[in-house]
């Protein structure tokens, strides 16, 4: 069979059911594709030795026959998912040689389905960044390229995303604080989905703001998300926030029919400067859920343009918390010290010369606004706020809404390096869509949606209620079947 | 609100992050941007509004007070970067 890093997690796992395929040719190809991926920089840990055994074990298990539907899938793991004995270091030189111990939750349930990790993947550091400009390893690349620029993928999963656009891997995991699985998904043409807050399990996932992250697929498509998410998520014991809720069977959730199903629009999220294409895609994208048979709402979320500010002192200030733990002494880097430092020295110099600057920036003003005498005034404000922003969502919950459709992002994709000179503030901004969805703990999925006149890929995002993934999926399948994108990057890395 | 280079020093200091003193006003200057960007938040009416603390409505999951893992010494001491008989190892912290 050739072109088999064109399948979708779907059709990969139709195929090996009928012989068409292997596990062990599918990993090949992703491999190849991998190794020829280069230029993209999103692969950043070589796990091909692993693969290759998963692979062989998964061939065994879907000859035996009754194997989960990810057996045999490649996929790859972004670098902040713990993996036992594979290098996992965030994207960040303070962890620079760190090898677990542990495997996280949701990639030992990935393996556990069979799935097969061809490399770990680019990020931004702690997954802090919205362009994939702030890693270590260096910036990844979006495989979609229309002039001489090479553009950013987004971030913090950039390299997953780019990954799965480039198809050198079937699907990858992502993770997302403020949109970290969205807005890479929409700047690179494809699907990502974050789920309701404690549906994915966040022990073993390095922590950037515990109260916000969530772990998620990104796919090619509305019926990969649904496969992959399954197998993703579940109850816990070593999340005390993982809920305790059955899985459902998302993929049998995608009928297509959204029949009677109320769809709000907000008007919050018309925003100024918002390019003429992404204002018609939004529109056209409303009128398609109209024509099937969807009940359209006009809807407000008034808090909407607090979410960004309250976000940005609610996740740097969780963010100083949890990387306190790096300090040097129990994993990681550590400084080198000159005579007489001492303890102070050590973690002052180590938490220096191994955290990058956006780090730094977010963990320092995380310190500020909880710091005595700012507490009030900042975190405990910002939290408030995100009270109301959850408010605006159960509001228009509690009137019949079922669904929102926005935007995923601002604009399309930008160049790497255009905003190396701007203010922090500029770049938060990207994040305007997406992050109200993490304050309010909901489920949110980017689908692509078209082509801006650069022919750049825009996305449009669903808003669900709160564990009603399958009915935010099927809505997102709706949603896909009438857009009908299918276009794809022209390849040029190879 | 300003923040000056005192307060970019004493932030940096409790985060435990050595930062030069060359690099104290730009990073007095980046605060003062980014606080200035929080500093919306006033606008918003939050009186009698809780602080949220759980974003889901569910009280923390909690398992059996009991153990139910140990002896993991040589996998916890792996990837610590200077450990000596069994313990992490640091700079002496008392004389």
């Amino acid at each position: 069979m050739s072109d088999l890093m064109r399948l979708t997690l779907a059709g990969a796992r139709d195929a090996l059911r009928s012989g068409q395929t292997t596990a062990v040719e599918l990993t090949e190809a992703s491999l190849t594709a991998v190794a020829a991926s280069k230029p993209l920089n999103v692969f950043v840990h070589d796990t091909s030795e692993i693969a290759r055994a998963q692979a062989a074990a998964a061939d065994l298990r879907l000859k035996a026959g009754g194997a989960p539907d990810m057996c045999g899938l490649p996929i790859g793991i972004k670098d902040l998912f713990c993996t036992k004995g594979v290098a996992t270091q965030a994207a960040s030189s303070i962890l620079k040689g760190f090898k677990p111990e542990y495997e996280s939750t949701v990639s030992q349930k990935l393996f556990d389905a069979g799935a097969i990790m061809v490399g770990k993947l680019n990020m931004d550091e702690f997954a802090m960044g919205s362009s994939n400009e702030t890693s270590i390893y260096g910036n990844a690349v979006n495989p979609w390229k229309v002039d001489g620029r090479e553009l950013t993928p987004g971030g913090s999963s950039g390299g997953s995303a780019a990954a799965v656009a480039a198809e050198t891997c079937l699907a990858a995991t992502g993770t997302d604080t403020g949109g970290s699985i969205r807005q890479p998904a929409a700047f690179t043409g494809i699907t990502g989905i974050k789920p309701t807050y404690g549906r994915c399990s966040r022990w073993g996932i390095v922590a950037f703001a515990s109260s916000l992250d969530q772990a998620g697929p990104i796919t090619k498509d509305v019926r990969d998300a649904a496969i992959m998410l399954e197998a993703m998520c579940g109850f816990d014991p070593k999340d005390s926030t993982s809920m305790n809720l059955p899985v459902p069977n998302f993929e049998a959730a995608l009928t297509g029919d959204v029949r009677g199903k109320t769809i709000g629009i907000p008007k919050e999220y018309r925003v100024d400067g918002m390019p003429n294409e992404l204002e018609t895609l939004w529109s056209e994208g409303t009128a398609m859920l109209r024509d099937a048979g969807a009940i359209v709402k006009d809807i407000s979320l008034p808090h909407t343009k607090y979410a960004l500010p309250a976000y940005y002192v609610i996740a740097p200030a969780e963010a100083s918390s949890n990387l306190a733990r790096y300090d040097g002494v129990r994993f990681g880097h550590r400084a080198k010290l000159e005579a007489g430092d001492g303890i102070t020295e050590m973690y002052e110099k180590t938490r220096a010369e191994g955290f990058g600057a956006e780090v730094q920036r977010r963990v320092m003003v995380g310190t500020y606004v909880l710091s005595a005498g700012f507490y009030d005034a900042y975190y405990n404000r910002a939290r408030r706020v995100r009270t109301l922003i959850k408010k605006d969502f159960d509001d228009v919950f509690a009137a019949g809404v079922d669904a929102i459709l926005t935007p995923s992002t601002p604009s399309a994709a930008f160049g790497l390096g255009e905003m190396e000179d701007a203010d922090p503030v500029q770049m938060y901004l990207f994040d305007v869509f997406t992050v109200t969805v993490n304050l309010a703990g909901l489920p949110g999925i980017s689908v692509p949606a078209g082509l801006d006149s650069k022919g750049l890929p825009l996305g449009l995002q669903l808003i669900g209620q709160p564990w009603e993934e399958g009915d935010l999926l099927n809505a997102a399948f709706a949603l896909e079947k009438a857009l009908g994108f299918n276009a794809k990057p022209n390849q040029w890395w190879l | 609100m300003s923040i000056d280079i005192k307060t970019a020093a004493r932030v940096a200091k409790l985060a435990r992050i050595k930062v030069d003193e060359v690099d104290l006003s730009a990073l007095a200057q980046e605060f003062t941007n980014i606080l200035g960007f929080i500093e919306q938040l006033n606008e918003v009416d939050v009186e009698g509004i809780e602080p949220m603390t759980s974003v889901t409505p569910q009280r923390l999951f909690r398992r059996e007070d009991v153990v139910n893992d140990g002896n993991q010494q040589a996998a916890v001491l792996a990837n610590a970067p200077d450990s000596r008989e069994g313990f992490f190892a640091v700079p002496m912290v008392v004389e």
